[in-house]
């Protein structure tokens, strides 16, 4: 084991720099849930942490002007679970971050970590597919936006360039009437990793459905935008043709492996019961507008 | 129950390890260094089947840090002979193979090689420049498939034992073994009813919290210390002595406290390595698994196949059962085969049973024990199937067993006849209990089951040794693992007739106390009990010998009463009563110290029956089992600790759980273990389950004077069935395999779809 060096920056220029400085032996360190655990097991061994602990932008949540939000990307889950008003908001996208771990992994985790980390079975990011996230990245060419979705590009990797890092992830404006929820698999109540995670954001009005994402997760390299299971429940009544077309799609596509965490078979089925019942649960959170979500 | 009025027995104190395990205090295996320790690592085969064709150290030994590499040209070869090791036999020509593999690697994670290194970070360093040359071969990890023709054959010497004629070629079926009680064919020819089914279950892992580990410190002049983590300090030296050619009185071994065994701490890997490279490089070295290596590498419970064929008459009666009984062994031979097939229908009583058992090698670690080693298996096919018949019968299954339940007097099919046993009781307690007389919830069905241990008794010795101001030290050698100190202090405390906190008790090391066999078999408080109960006895003949000294009369003129000498009478004279303190402060006038002893092979431990009860919902689109209600009640003995007698059914009632829900290895094609860690390999998690509740039954034992049965392994055995007898009753879809994982249950389910929606 060679000697590690540690840089707790103060800014999004000195990390940026230690992290070119690093040239790809470095490692950005949010909560270090992920990072620790895979560094004490051998599977990362980074010459340079860089600490971003330090910079105000990263650590905060800030209520935009126009309704949306901005998660500084290494809030810890205690946090984002304790702001009122984002859990109003978005009581799906808190419900997710907030499933990380234990009560001891929720006072590091973050969404940020959770979604650099890369894993298919993250569990903040199918919810944050659904809620229409963008990634606010910063690196040595100034800043870029992308979407969530398009942010993974395989099982631990993503779209950032040397030098880059995540400096926040925002949520869009939310029109009355709108609604998201997160479900998850595990064979246990906690402590385990998503066999496939559902994220439902929908919009009602009259009933009628008038808008909805829908992320998957764990039953592919990547987690996944369904835009054909949207579909099917834009336009409805949320009815049971509706959501069984909407499960269809769901389970259509998956691209799952059989591995330790589940079969083919049962991850493709479980996609769409999950899509279901995270639908009702969006919906009546839409309807009741009702906060929810919370424990 | 007991009809005795007891000051100690049965109070529920606070157990003399406990403040130092809560505040951190407490040393476990890896808390133990000593200056200049080195650090020892093992090499490990990454296959599960390969020829070991060369092996060069040259590199790793010749890196700055690196003390001694040993592989097995370090340690000498053994006899083909099989000696006892917790409750377990193993063969010595194995365990040296399986602390260092020789000829072949035989699974994953087999150990190789091992270095002693200056720091952790050159040790790793080192075991990666190990060069090993293999010849891999192709590789068998199911039991069914070892069994079969043309199976890879993992041993040359194997011949089955125990069929006649005896054969001729090798075969991975070590062992068949038969027990036979009456005529199984007139008995199913009696039969009105009969249900066959045949079972799997999968190998669990023990699942200590603490890894192995150990510090091994081999001086100049040839005596040997260990500190290390195990349930049987005198078997870690009795091993080491063999493995290694040391005269046994020339090594020490002191157990830290344990951060649980459950059986798999019963047997070593670590210890003789460490010493090996202690004594190469005259240094302390330590060594610590890692998780992974826990899994790869150390024992399961092994996993299995059952046939479970039982005939009955209308009303119930059992009359004959056929049980055939496959059993994975591991790498070498000796699974628990023999307990598996004689706890088979140890709770009835029926007139013709057949079992017939085979221990079955398979590239796979070794198995070790786990909690009344075999009989979670054997039960899982019993009690399934005999749930399947009370349900083919209308019959209620607790009426059922009762029918058929084994009592005083019963011959058992594997020999021995009962004495006092309280299945019949643990039966009336469940149907008693809150539990079962509860309605069941709305989407909950109910199941039960019961299962068996026999309890073992074996080799103890003890001391106590009363201190000057007349406090009592009680010593003895079994590592505690689950509360033994305190049973073991109130029974002194009730025989002294002094307060529990004027004794304590303590485990000493192998040079500090006389011989104990390892803590299993559920044996410590029964066993060592005895043994401490009749040291304190000692103790107080001497204490009556001081007050007869004191007083001037015969010793046979003192009797011993609420921790006090009295006069035997009147005749005697009259003198003030002397207490313990009195009598200990005027020692070194009356004689000296005052101590007792004891030492003994137990006899007649008391067998042990459990029945428990569970109430399950059924997720049936995601296969989700969730348990709403669930009461171990159990025929206990005397319960000297109640607390830590109902922490012993809770543990061992959720380990079951996790066998019959979630716990399997997952093998790749490859032959590698594909989840050596707590996150794939699941064990329950607290919010799994609810409060267990318990219904102690207190029948005691007749041969021992508190009434004591061991109660540790029994709660392991009926979980697997009850859980299982539930699942079927909430969806009337049988699961005869093991786990009833969520996907398992589902696909089930699914299958199981169109018949479910004709009926
Ligand atoms: C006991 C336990 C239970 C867990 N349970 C769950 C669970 O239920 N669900 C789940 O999804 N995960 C779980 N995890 C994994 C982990 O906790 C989450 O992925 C968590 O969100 C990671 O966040 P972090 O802040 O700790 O990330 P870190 O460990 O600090 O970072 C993770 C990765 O992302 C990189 N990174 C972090 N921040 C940035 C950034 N701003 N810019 C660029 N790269 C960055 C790091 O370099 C690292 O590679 C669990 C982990 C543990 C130890």
């Amino acid at each position: 084991m060679s000697d590690i060096r540690y840089v707790a920056a103060e800014s999004l220029d000195e990390a940026v720099k230690a992290m070119l400085a690093a040239g790809g032996q470095g490692k950005i360190l949010a909560g270090g849930t992920d990072l620790l655990v895979q560094m004490r097991s051998g599977a990362q061994n980074p010459g340079t942490i860089v600490d971003v602990k330090k910079i105000d932008e990263v650590m905060q949540i800030v209520e935009l002007p126009d309704g949306g939000f901005r998660i500084g990307a290494a809030v810890s889950g205690a946090v984002i679970g304790e702001h009122r008003k984002l859990a109003a908001a978005w009581p799906g996208v808190v419900e997710a971050v907030n499933l990380i771990g234990s009560k001891q992994v929720q006072g590091r985790a973050s969404a940020g970590g959770n979604l650099c980390n890369s894993s298919p079975a993250a569990d903040s990011v199918p919810a944050l597919v659904a809620a229409g996230a963008k990634v606010v990245i910063q690196g040595p060419n100034g800043r870029r936006e992308v979407p969530v979705e398009a942010f993974p590009t395989g099982p631990g990797r993503n779209c950032l360039a040397p030098g880059e890092l995540v400096v926040s992830l925002t949520l869009p404006p939310r029109p009355p009437g709108s609604g998201d929820a997160y479900l998850r698999l595990i064979p246990r109540t906690e402590m385990d990793i998503a066999v496939v995670g559902v994220g439902v954001s929908l919009t009602l009005k009259d009933g009628v459905c008038t808008a909805a994402r829908v992320g998957l997760g764990a039953v592919a390299p990547t987690v996944l935008l369904v835009e054909d299971a949207a579909k099917a429940l834009i336009g409805s009544k949320l009815d049971d043709a509706a959501l069984e077309k909407a499960a269809a799609a769901c389970s259509a596509a998956c691209k799952p492996i059989n591995d330790k965490r589940g079969t083919i078979a049962y991850r493709t089925k479980i996609a769409g019961v999950l899509l279901k019942r995270a639908t009702a649960i969006a919906a009546r959170r839409a309807t009741s507008n009702v906060p929810g979500g919370m424990h | 129950m007991t009809g005795q009025v007891y000051k100690w027995i049965g109070t529920r104190p606070n157990r003399p390890d406990g403040a130092d395990k809560v505040t951190g205090r407490a040393r476990f295996g890896a808390d133990f260094n000593m200056p200049g320790q080195l650090v020892g690592r093992v090499l490990r085969s990454p296959h599960p089947h390969a020829r070991i064709v060369s092996i060069d150290i040259g590199a790793a030994a010749a890196l700055p840090g690196v003390k001694a590499v040993v592989t097995a040209a370090d340690f000498p070869e053994q006899e083909n002979i099989v000696v006892p090791a917790g409750e377990m036999q193993v063969n010595l020509r194995d365990v040296t193979r399986n602390i260092m593999a020789r000829e072949k690697v035989l699974y994953e994670g087999h150990p190789v090689a091992a270095v002693a290194a200056t720091t952790d970070a050159v040790a790793k360093q080192a075991v990666a420049l190990i060069k090993v040359v293999y010849e891999e071969l192709p590789h068998v990890i199911d039991v069914a498939a070892a069994m079969q023709d043309g199976a890879p054959i993992l041993h040359d010497h194997i011949r089955t034992e125990g069929v006649q004629p005896a054969p001729t070629k090798a075969s991975n079926i070590a062992k068949r073994v038969e027990n036979l009680k009456g005529d199984v064919a007139r008995g199913f020819a009696e039969a009105e009813v009969i249900i066959e089914r045949s079972y799997t279950t999968q190998p669990v892992h023990q699942a200590y919290i603490e890894p192995h580990a150990c510090l091994a410190s081999a001086a100049e002049d040839g005596q040997v210390q260990v500190w290390t983590t195990t349930q049987g300090h005198f078997q870690v030296r009795g091993f080491c002595s063999r493995l290694l050619n040391i005269e046994t009185s020339q090594i020490r071994v002191t157990p830290s406290e344990i951060g649980g065994g459950f059986g798999g701490k019963t047997v070593v890997y670590l210890e003789p390595v460490a010493v090996r490279l202690s004594q190469k490089t005259g240094k302390p070295v330590k060594m610590v698994m890692t998780r992974e290596e826990v899994f790869r590498a150390s024992g399961p419970a092994p996993g299995g196949t059952v046939k479970v064929k039982l005939g009955a008459k209308r009303d119930g009666r059992i009359v004959a059962a056929d049980i055939t009984i496959a059993l994975q062994a591991g790498a070498f031979p000796g699974s628990p085969i023999g307990p598996a097939c004689w706890c088979s229908m140890a709770c009835y009583d029926v007139d013709n049973i057949r079992v017939v058992g085979f221990d079955v090698v398979s590239n796979r670690p070794k198995v070790a024990a786990y909690r009344a080693p075999g009989a979670p298996i054997s039960a899982f096919g019993v009690e399934s199937t005999i749930d399947m018949l009370a349900q083919e019968l209308g019959m209620d299954p607790i009426e059922l067993r009762l029918k058929n339940a084994a009592q005083k007097g019963t011959k058992t099919h594997y020999g021995p006849t009962f004495d006092r046993i309280g299945f019949i009781e643990t039966l009336e307690a469940a149907r008693n209990s809150a539990h079962w007389k509860s309605p069941v919830k709305p989407g909950y069905a109910r199941g039960l089951a019961a299962g068996f241990w026999f309890n073992v008794g074996a080799d103890s010795s003890a001391a106590a040794h009363v201190a000057e101001d007349g406090t009592v030290t009680v010593i003895s050698g079994n590592p505690d693992i689950g509360g033994s100190r305190a049973s073991l202090a109130l029974m002194a405390a009730e025989e002294l007739g002094v307060d529990y906190d004027k004794v304590r008790a303590i485990i000493a090391d192998t040079s500090s106390v006389g011989f104990n066999f390892v803590t299993g078999g559920s044996r410590v408080t029964f066993a060592t009990g005895l043994a401490v109960v009749n040291a304190t006895k000692d103790a107080i003949r001497e204490l009556k010998v001081r007050a007869a000294k004191i007083w001037g009369v015969d010793p046979e003129g003192v009797v011993w009463e609420g921790g006090q000498a009295r006069p035997a009478g009147h005749n005697v004279g009259e003198f003030e009563p002397l207490s313990l303190a009195e009598i200990a402060a005027q020692a070194g006038k009356t004689g000296g110290p005052i101590n007792g002893h004891a030492q003994l092979n137990a006899q007649g431990a008391g067998p042990g029956f459990g029945v428990h009860i569970a109430d399950v919902k059924v997720d049936p689109d995601t296969g989700g089992v969730t348990i709403g209600r669930y009461t171990a009640v159990q025929d206990v003995g005397t319960a000297i600790h109640p607390g830590y007698v109902e922490g012993q059914l809770q543990g061992g009632a959720v380990q079951g759980i996790g066998w019959a829900l979630n716990e399997e290895y997952i093998y790749n094609a490859r032959g590698r273990l594909d989840n050596p860690g707590f996150l794939d390999y699941r064990i329950p998690v607290a919010s799994d389950l609810p409060m267990i509740e318990t219904v102690l039954v207190e029948v005691p034992n007749p041969h021992h004077p508190y009434g004591v049965r061991g109660v540790g392994e029994v709660p392991i055995v009926p979980p697997l069935a009850t859980i299982a007898n539930a699942v079927a009753r909430a969806t009337g879809v049988r699961m005869t395999d093991l786990p009833i994982s969520p996907p398992r249950l589902s696909a089930a389910l699914d299958a199981a779809m169109p018949r479910l929606a004709a009926e």
